[in-house]
């Protein structure tokens, strides 16, 4: 063996050994200082990604296995049969092939997977289109047209505003109130919903994807948009919705025994002055709307054990063509979403027992 | 007579450092990403797929290197617990640099998304889709993440004890001069 540094060792004095240690102890540890930062151990004020799951939690129960939000639906399947009108502006294989398999899943905007289908006058529709060249498209549309505020900051508040008081189990009823009062982007959203009633169908539903989005085709131009499909068969719109908590699957199930349901995907060009980054906003006035094709639903499963089930909806799977904005929302959807997907997917042997337990 | 060097190769030194730094960003990138719900969110994201399959592709460089040519020996007075711990970390970190990439890659595979390391450039899944070898994949990504920075920090300890209190060359054979 060469011992090749002992010549030129000189013991330390105590000191020195000291200062030597304490200044190795200091460099460590600002590093893990600067780590700590970073993961939010020294930022507890940060909002994080569960944050936001934990939150849901606190206002819905925890239902293990079930998605933290939107918990209630039914999976679907069929496909998408592409028209020519989007091909000039994305080049995104969707908008190009004759048709791509989609996958999807109709829900409630609830935390509770045994909410009645009538609690809530909102509808949801996630669907997950898969090209053939291996990339995705997956999107979260919900019926209304805007969302309520703008930031993942105020939806945190939004959730807070409606967490039980722990004194009586149920939210303080003023708070919601308080937080819309303080809250004016709310506004579309609240005048949208005094007109909104519970659907009696998932099939009669327009769905909305809310946030902005960039179409970019071949030649690399931008275009900003926001899509939604629309139902091509209206027939009982005005249906009022029926006595019972589960009628929304029963529904579909029954349409689809007849025969497929159709929506087309309109995608909304933005005008130069739109916000484009604002959910909580409408475009309004006159907009080009191109109709990119028709998706065809021709079956369902039940959610517990369909193809759906283990997707996770993030809205930033998106295949080369499509972009995401810079909506704020956007990347909160996506955190939050792979936050609450990592819990369920650590639950799926759960899943078993609480369908034993939901049974009457 | 052909005495070992005092000093790792250029290249090993290269490697080294050049990981370091990478595998350093790594870690903060990770640790930053999940716990954010802004566009940070995203856009370390996007930093991180792409360089930890760089990481993946230069620790396999970096194993045949050192395989291949002569390491410095350690000081024959240094006591054997440390020549055990440094063995031990020196195995820690190279098993969890390979681990760490193939986990990230084959959670991705197994929630059924497409692995993507940039809007064009997608990688096969190695894994089938399932929600629960996803959730098990997933938190080893999490927890190993988490041991690799603690065997980084002692790592790190250790170099700076070999440099500045026992100034035994250790520290000096990866800078590569006195």
């Amino acid at each position: 063996m060469v011992d090749h540094s002992s010549p030129s060792r000189r013991p330390l004095g105590r000191a020195s050994l000291l200062l030597r240690l304490a200044a190795i102890g200091v460099v460590v540890g600002a590093v893990a200082g600067a780590f700590a930062y970073v993961n939010g151990t020294l930022d507890p004020q940060r909002l994080r990604p569960k944050t936001l799951v934990n939150a849901l939690e606190t206002n819905n129960g925890v239902h293990p296995g079930y998605r933290r939000n939107h918990s209630k639906g039914v999976c679907v399947a069929g496909y998408f049969e592409s028209g020519p009108a989007a091909r000039a502006y994305s080049s995104a294989q969707v908008f190009h092939e004759a048709r791509t398999p989609v996958i999807g899943r109709f829900a409630l905007p609830s935390g509770n997977p045994y909410a009645p289908d009538s609690s809530v006058p909102i509808r949801s529709l996630a669907l997950q289109f898969s090209q053939a060249n291996g990339q995705q498209w997956r999107t979260g549309m919900n019926s209304m047209p805007v969302f309520p505020v703008g930031t993942p900051e105020a939806f945190y508040q939004m959730l807070k505003a409606g967490a039980p008081d722990p004194a009586t189990g149920k939210p303080n009823p003023a708070s919601m109130p308080a937080f819309f009062a303080s809250h004016p982007e709310a506004a579309p959203f609240l005048a949208w919903v005094k007109t909104a009633k519970p659907s009696a169908s998932y099939a009669t539903e327009s769905y909305n994807g809310i946030n902005g989005f960039y179409l970019i085709n071949a030649n690399g131009q931008r275009q900003a948009v926001r899509w939604g499909v629309v139902p091509i068969s209206q027939d009982t719109k005005e249906a009022a919705a029926p006595a019972g908590a589960d009628f929304l699957q029963q529904d579909l199930e029954q349409r689809l025994l007849a025969g497929p349901v159709r929506w087309q995907l309109l995608i909304t060009l933005a005008n130069p002055a739109d916000p484009v980054d604002d959910a909580s906003k409408v475009w309004a006035g006159e907009h080009t709307v191109l109709n990119a094709g028709t998706l065809v639903l021709d079956s369902s499963q039940p959610q517990l054990s369909g193809d759906c089930r283990d997707i996770n909806f993030d809205p930033l799977i998106l295949p080369s063509g499509i972009e995401a904005s810079n909506d704020p929302l956007l990347a909160a959807r996506s955190a939050a979403y792979a936050s609450s997907y990592l819990r369920r997917t650590g639950e799926v042997s759960q899943l078993h027992n609480a369908v034993q337990e939901s049974k009457p | 007579m052909n005495a070992p060097s005092r000093f790792f190769t250029p290249l090993a030194r290269l490697l080294h450092w050049l990981m370091a730094l990478m595998v350093i960003a790594m870690l903060f990138i990770g640790a930053g990403m999940v716990a954010s719900v802004s566009q940070r969110h995203e856009w370390l994201l996007h930093l991180h797929k792409p360089l930890g399959i760089a990481i993946l592709a230069l620790v396999i460089v970096r194993l045949v290197v050192r395989f291949s040519t002569r390491q410095p020996p350690l000081p024959s007075d240094l006591p054997l617990w440390q020549v055990l711990a440094a063995k031990a970390s020196h195995l820690l970190l190279y098993g969890l640099m390979l681990v760490l990439p193939l986990l990230g890659w084959a959670m991705i595979s197994a929630a059924g998304d497409p692995v993507m390391l940039s809007s064009t450039v997608q990688l096969p899944a190695w894994v089938p889709a399932n929600a629960q070898v996803f959730a098990v994949l997933r938190k080893a990504h999490g927890y190993l993440a988490y041991l690799l920075f603690l065997t980084v920090l002692l790592h790190l300890a250790a170099a700076l004890f070999h440099g500045w209190v026992r100034r035994d060359g250790v520290l000096q054979s990866m800078l590569g001069k006195d």
